[in-house]
């Protein structure tokens, strides 16, 4: 996987998380870019496309669109539920994720992506173990975070 | 504001967050923001030293800020003093910063460093993991410098937890991508392979990315991996979707470690071991057979990962390309998937039958669906998936569906997206050409072309014709006829005139005796579309004007009217005003003899490989090519000929793919401004050499008639994977600087030093084109058993050579033991649309880590003399060609790296060198005596070796000596 994007329905990037090395004036180019040709796209299309010389993934859960750049040798039904299993382990660790949950607590979505996708590979794709690696280190520290009410992702 | 909180947390990031949202503009957002900022360097510049807490907190809003688009010049310090915190939220954000806001200060790098080193050897496994994780997020060149040995220690040892593992396998793939060159294979590299069989199923989940990786890189070193990765899968495919507990996903067992096994054994060919072989096909059985199995969840995340699998399996049986039941099967359940319900299902169904035509076994398969697919391009509402279906129709088209889809893509060309057109015009063109049996088809398809999509008709497309209609006498009254005809429509699009003006100027002949058309009539039709067309057309206009005149001396008068008249002659574009005032003195001065000859019909074209398809490569973008494409043009190949000789057509084809001579040249080898030649007077101009633009090419005469897609140019070094023995395989075995390769496109110098066993080579790769290299690698390799004799270490390079440019690389080699083999240099780029491809062998010869050894004639014969046994001995008589010149061969001598010793040999015609080879291992001395025996031309070698264990690669220099020696 190239880079992994979260974005809202009006283009807000919410999370970016890039595993090739590119320039920050690159990156934001690319998801300006990018952000705009998904969501140009009407609701019932196909989930990929090519994009440039990339292979792109994307799907919309209630008001955050989630989109991958992978290989070209990359399995395309198998990185969508990638973002699957990402969106339930965020869902599981908030309780009913949404949103403001991403907003709020940044540096968490990132640590459970981490702890799920390293380098662009999937490390540890049990949602069992996964959580168990972060509430570890919840645990060795005080719990915070916070909740909020909103249209559940899932 | 948030409703329930559990903890205080960092309220003061979640208040500023909520300050931001809260902002109506973007210039309060920046004013907030700039507030902020002061805040915290002001907290950060305070007298008071701030808490681990505070300082998280701040940290974290300037990455807040940082994520938001704004520029984060401070911070660093404080994220790298969270780093030693031993609290794990700070380090965690102290960790996240640094991988967020990667840093060059050199400073800075050796602190993060050092905080990483602690945490790898804290033993604590959570803070070895966030470790690992920084440095696969940073993965720079500074952290795999510093961590790239040791990070395969902690993957293989025994006691390294599992969680520590897997951060460990995806961190070490990091580097390895970003630094092959660091990363070094050793007794680490069949312990990975074992991980395949760890008991946990995320420890090889992790390592089968990065053992993917490696095999793709080194497949010798990592072959064993097929046999476990094939019982890996049998166990995953046959276990009940309950036995792999929290892998199993929506109840498939292990979707994503089952699609990386899949994709690992995609790194091989087909197992030769039988037994792993038929478990293998088991494996794929038992998936294709799951496919036709009722759902276990209506969930479609089920399914995803169900077909997930599938899709790999079969990408699987295309690679192996050698099960015909298979590949039927894998054709039948992709023919299901294009009337799924589901857009993504048909989308990849499309996608992956494009590669299936392309084999031989499941071809006419494919072709079966000819129907579905037409109906896909017709009513699919995802312009993305439409691109797939005429993919597909353009791969599964062969001479007898050819007609039937031409017509499909051309009515799909009426209301086709914008986006796709221009390829889809490239498609057709190059489909009416290859299948054409009768060419009036042809021209008429393209005539249709250029009617429904003239603005995507790319110049190669309308060269083209006229290339073919020159070529082929049987079409010209045809295409006379038909151009004529088509020119009546009031407004028709101008390159219709372009290439109606260039067939009526040849061949209007051809029908002018149909009063209908007769030669007037055909003037005055062109003429009337003369005032609306662009000035290169005009210029290709007035030439057919002449040739009229030289066609229908009845026409002469109206013709040299309509160039006399002050808007052609005195036309203020140059180029249209010299070609008026010259083809009318032409017509007036010269003789109907001179006439006829200077304006005489063009002479047939050499065939060779049409640029459209350069073209349509190109378009696809590096990156994308098109395996299909090759696949493509193989097929035809053997087709086109009968099936004959097909091992050696597929290599014709291929190299004609690869050596494409520009993607830019004309078809006609003229640029549009200048079609026939600025300067009539001569009468040689008007034949210029219209292929002036191809380079050297010498065509050849010779027009095969079956096969006007192939390209008859000479082969050329650039063939498609031609492993080229670099010119320097002897000529460098007594120097170390010059020329290895050199071609049209691209000439390698080198430059090379060696001391002991240690020696650095300079490549210098220069493009001797205008035209930028794209995706240029270079990959060196020791085949075989050299890789545990020779270490070779490079550096990436650029991947873009810019036109003209010049580019440097170097390689540190090691000699470890002696070796035979040379190492193999392969280089690929794109140039143009093409890819090239060309393997080179290093002059790397195992005399280069000689080291002279002075010494006297008395200590010399008596090592000689000890070096009796046979394997110690190798003696060579050889033929000298030319004379012995005793300066030439000295300098060979010194050359190759030893000592040459005066004063040793009674005899002094000949000559004695010694020297010492430096291994890691070992050091050889070598004794070497060169006999010459000047009334025979005869030359002895003798060379006794003094350590008697090992003498293999001493026979082998001499044996670059030999025939070196024998040009002397």
């Amino acid at each position: 996987m190239q880079f992994m994007l979260l974005f809202s329905r009006q283009g807000k990037l919410r999370l970016q998380k890039w595993y090739v090395p590119l320039s920050d004036k690159e990156r934001k180019k690319i998801s300006r870019d990018l952000v705009q040709t998904i969501l140009a796209r009407k609701p019932k299309m196909c989930s990929f496309l090519e994009w440039r010389d990339l292979k792109i993934v994307y799907k919309r859960y209630a008001s955050l669109y989630f989109c991958c750049a992978v290989e070209d040798q990359d399995n395309e039904l198998i990185t969508l539920e990638i973002i699957h299993r990402y969106v339930e382990l965020l869902d599981k660790y908030f309780g009913s994720v949404c949103e403001l949950d991403i907003i709020f607590n940044f540096e968490k979505a990132y640590f459970i992506l981490d702890e799920f996708l390293l380098g662009g590979e999937a490390q540890e794709t049990s949602k069992k173990n996964v959580l168990k690696a972060i509430e570890q280190a919840d645990l060795l520290q005080e719990v915070r975070i916070f909740l909020y009410h909103q249209i559940h992702l899932l | 504001m948030p409703a329930v909180s559990k903890g205080d947390g960092m309220r003061g990031l979640a208040v500023f967050i909520s300050d931001i949202r809260n902002c109506k503009s973007k210039e309060a957002e920046i004013k907030r923001i700039n507030k902020e900022l002061a805040n915290i360097r002001s907290k950060f510049k305070g007298d008071k030293a701030l808490d681990g807490y505070s300082k998280k907190k701040y940290v974290c809003k300037l990455l807040f800020i940082f994520l938001l688009g704004h520029d984060i010049d401070f911070g660093h310090m404080e994220a790298v003093n969270l780093l030693s915190s031993n609290k794990y939220t700070e380090k965690q954000i102290g960790y996240l910063f640094i991988s967020v806001l990667v840093n060059s200060n050199s400073e800075l790098i050796r602190l993060i460093n050092n905080a990483i080193k602690n945490d790898l050897s804290s033993r604590n496994p959570t803070f070895m993991c966030l470790a690992l994780h920084c440095i696969a997020n940073v993965g720079s060149r500074e952290m795999a410098e510093a961590f790239a040995s040791e990070i395969p220690r902690i993957l293989v040892a025994g006691d390294t937890m599992d969680s520590v593992k897997q951060s460990a396998a995806l961190c070490l793939l990091r580097l390895y991508k970003t630094s092959p060159d660091l990363v070094l294979m050793g007794e680490w590299t069949s312990r990975v392979v074992h991980l395949l069989n760890d008991q946990h199923m995320g420890v090889v989940t992790a390592a089968i990315s990065l053992i993917t990786c490696l095999s793709q890189k080194n497949p010798d070193e990592f072959k064993t991996c097929v046999s476990l990765a094939v019982s890996r899968l049998s166990r995953i495919v046959s276990s009940a979707s309950t036995d792999l507990q929290d892998y199993t996903y929506y109840f498939v067992p292990a979707p994503w470690l089952s699609c990386k096994l899949l994709r690992l054994l995609q790194c091989y060919p087909p197992p030769e071991d039988g037994a792993v072989k038929g478990r293998l096909v088991e494996c794929l059985e038992t998936i294709l057979n799951k496919a036709q199995e009722p759902p276990k969840s209506k969930k479609v995340q089920h399914s995803n990962a169900k077909n997930a699998i599938l899709f790999e399996a079969i990408s699987l049986i295309i690679h192996y390309d050698s099960e015909p039941n298979l590949l039927v099967r894998a054709c039948n359940q992709l023919g299901q998937f294009l009337q799924h319900r589901e857009t993504n299902l048909r989308y990849l169904a499309l996608e992956s039958m494009c590669t299936l035509a392309s084999s031989e076994f499941s071809h006419e398969a494919v072709k079966t669906h000819i129907e579905t697919v037409i109906n896909a391009l017709k009513t699919e509402r995802d312009v993305s998936v439409r691109q797939r279906a005429a993919d597909l129709l353009y791969a599964m088209c062969d001479r007898s569906n050819a007609k039937q889809i031409v017509a499909e893509m051309l009515s799909y060309l009426e209301t086709a997206d914008y986006s796709i057109r221009e390829e889809m015009v490239l498609k057709v063109a190059i489909l009416a050409e290859k299948y054409a049996v009768d060419y009036s088809w042809y021209v008429d398809t393209i005539l249709n072309l250029i009617r429904i999509a003239g603005d995507y008709v790319s110049e190669e497309v309308w060269y083209r014709v006229i290339q073919i209609v020159i070529n082929r006498d049987d079409v010209q009254g045809y295409a006379a006829k038909t151009v004529f005809e088509a020119l009546q429509a009031p407004a028709c699009h101008e390159n219709m005139v372009k290439v109606g003006g260039y067939i009526l100027g040849e061949f209007g002949n051809l029908i002018a005796g149909d009063p209908r058309s007769s030669p007037l009539v055909q003037f005055n039709l062109l003429h009337s579309k003369f005032h609306l067309c662009s000035v290169p057309t005009r210029a290709l206009l007035l030439s057919a004007y002449i040739k009229f005149i030289n066609l229908f001396p009845e026409t002469k008068a109206t013709i040299q009217e309509v160039l006399r008249c002050d808007s052609q002659i005195r036309n203020s574009d140059v180029e249209l005003q010299q070609r008026a005032v010259e083809y009318l003195k032409l017509s007036s001065i010269a003789s109907t003899d001179v006439l006829a000859t200077v304006l005489e019909e063009m002479p047939p074209f050499p065939e060779r490989e049409s640029s459209i398809l350069a073209k349509l490569k190109k378009k696809k973008g590096p990156g994308a090519v098109s395996v299909t494409e090759l696949e493509d043009s193989k097929r035809e190949g053997g087709e086109l000929n009968g099936g004959g000789d097909r091992g050696q057509d597929t290599a014709t084809m291929a190299a004609s793919n690869a050596s494409t001579p520009s993607p830019s040249a004309d078809l006609l080898g003229i640029r549009s401004t200048a079609p026939l030649g600025a300067a009539p007077a001569s009468a040689g101009s008007l034949l210029v050499d219209v292929f002036s633009e191809a380079g050297p090419t010498a065509p050849s005469a010779a027009v095969n008639d079956d096969g006007f897609l192939r390209d008859l140019e000479q082969p050329t070094e650039t063939s498609d994977s031609l492993l080229v023995e670099g010119s320097g395989d002897l000529e460098f075995v007594c120097k170390n600087n010059g020329v290895l390769f050199e071609n049209q496109l691209l000439q390698i110098g080198i430059k090379s030093e060696y001391r002991q066993n240690l020696g650095r080579m300079y490549l210098f790769y220069g493009n001797k084109t205008s035209v930028q290299f794209a995706s240029f690698t270079t990959t060196v390799s020791c085949p075989g058993e050299l890789q545990s004799q020779l270490n070779v270490q490079t550096k990436p390079v650029e991947p873009l050579v810019e036109g003209g440019a010049q580019i440097q690389q170097v390689l540190n080699i090691e000699c470890l033991t002696d070796f035979s083999d040379a190492p193999l240099l392969n280089i690929k780029f794109r140039y143009g649309g093409a890819l090239q491809n060309l393997t080179l062998k290093l002059p790397v010869t195992i005399n280069k880590f000689f080291q002279p050894t002075e010494m006297t004639s008395h200590d010399f014969f008596q090592r000689w003399k000890q070096l009796s046994q046979p394997q110690q001995e190798a003696q060579k008589i050889f033929k000298a060609n030319n004379s012995m010149d005793t300066e030439v061969l000295k300098a060979k001598l010194l050359g190759l790296g030893t000592a040459l010793l005066d004063n040793v040999d009674p005899n002094p015609e000949n000559y004695v060198c010694a020297g010492v080879i430096q291994t890691k291992s070992q050091q050889v001395g070598c004794l070497l005596r060169l006999e010459p025996n000047a009334q025979a031309q005869v030359q002895h070698t003798d060379s006794p070796e003094r350590v008697s264990h090992n003498y293999s690669s001493i026979p082998n220099f001499l044996h670059y000596l030999s025939p070196y020696s024998v040009n002397i």
